[in-house]
């Protein structure tokens, strides 16, 4: 049975730190051999943690929709329950650290309290006086429509950590994911705080630091496009102030 | 002081100046492209006469403020996102302000002169 399956060794260099031992980070090489059941970036990872089990890293759904395992990988933020096993160059170790930007905790585990600061500043629930109807708040299809792309997001935290806006000024500048989720609540027909939205988000650092670099766009796992609505946040300024 | 302050509320006319006279620069390359194209810089009287001309003298001179309100708003921004210390963004913002109305001044004086 071994010998009928096709096996194939993964080399990886990993960022590694526990500074509870270590006093600076370290690359760790290490391989590990996975069958053809093995089918995403994941996978392996899960094997390299049954072989070397002081390696830390956090997952949970493994389907690319908790946003748990996101990571640097070969140098391009993503997620590792996404990433084909093979399609990653033979011969050239996998490459993996934490995402850049936020501090580490241990290993591929970052902390991400200055990220979801950012995300609570713009009050990511709909706002909304009227009385409660007796089941829900509708919205007409064609309403409807303008959360596609925008709902979806799973903050995983790949775009606000590859943006050199969000590395620079983390504090101020509200980063990506957060600017994709006030555009979520700007655009829903069912929300009653746009200019109190607007008004806490006009600002050089919350909004405004954003130049238009695109790697969110580039590294989102979920094919979102945080730098449009971006651009529909300006929109709805210029349409206000003009 | 360690509280983070965010919330000037300003920036979008910065943001929209700059898209604006990015417009206009761009419009008055291609005037001057045009021009040399076709032959205003063949000798010095064409390349002055072409100069001092009443609307070439306007354009250039709204060319003149459109760069550097657009390179304020934009060196601004680099200070913004790599200096830190208030008091250095400061002195550098003003450094930046000053040079630009100073640079500003010079070229109309040039224009004009013509």
């Amino acid at each position: 049975m071994t010998n009928s399956v096709q096996m194939r060794t993964y080399r990886f260099s990993i960022y590694r730190y526990d500074p509870d031992q270590d006093t600076k980070p370290y690359m760790q090489d290490i391989s590990v051999e996975c069958d053809p059941m093995d089918k995403k970036l994941l996978d392996a990872m899960v094997k390299l943690k049954a072989k070397d089990d002081s390696l830390s890293f956090r997952r949970s759904c493994r389907e690319g929709v908790c946003g748990s395992d996101a990571m640097n990988i070969n140098g391009k933020n993503g997620l590792a329950c996404l990433a084909d096993l093979a399609a990653f160059p033979e011969g050239q170790p996998i490459v993996l650290r934490p995402l850049p930007g936020l501090p580490v905790i241990r290993d591929l585990i970052v902390d991400m309290t200055q990220f979801f600061k950012q995300y609570h500043s713009i009050k990511p629930y709909l706002v909304n006086n009227d009385p409660l109807p007796e089941r829900e708040r509708l919205q007409s299809i064609e309403d409807r429509e303008e959360l596609n792309g925008l709902y979806e997001c799973i903050l995983c935290a790949c775009c606000s950590t590859a943006c050199p806006s969000f590395w620079w000024n983390p504090d101020k500048f509200v980063g990506p994911a957060g600017l994709l989720a006030a555009y979520r609540f700007l655009a829903d027909t069912r929300d009653q705080a746009t200019s109190e939205r607007l008004d806490n988000l006009e600002d050089p650092y919350r909004l405004f630091r954003c130049h238009t670099i695109m790697n969110c766009v580039d590294v989102c796992p979920k094919g979102l496009n945080p730098t449009k609505a971006i651009g529909k946040i300006k929109e709805m300024m210029v349409r206000r102030a003009v | 002081m360690n509280r983070i302050v965010v919330g000037a509320h300003y920036g979008l006319k910065d943001w929209l100046a700059q898209r604006i006279t990015a417009v206009v620069m761009a419009a008055y390359t291609l005037i001057v492209l045009a021009a040399v194209m076709g032959g205003a810089t063949s000798s010095q009287e064409a390349w002055r006469a072409f100069m001092s001309h009443g609307l070439i003298r306007f354009f250039t001179f709204l060319f003149i403020v459109s760069l550097c309100y657009h390179a304020w708003v934009g060196v601004r921004d680099i200070w913004m996102d790599y200096i830190k210390p208030t008091g250095i963004r400061l002195f550098l913002h003003a450094l930046t302000l000053l040079a630009l109305i100073g640079y500003a001044g010079w070229a109309i004086q040039i224009i004009w002169r013509l």
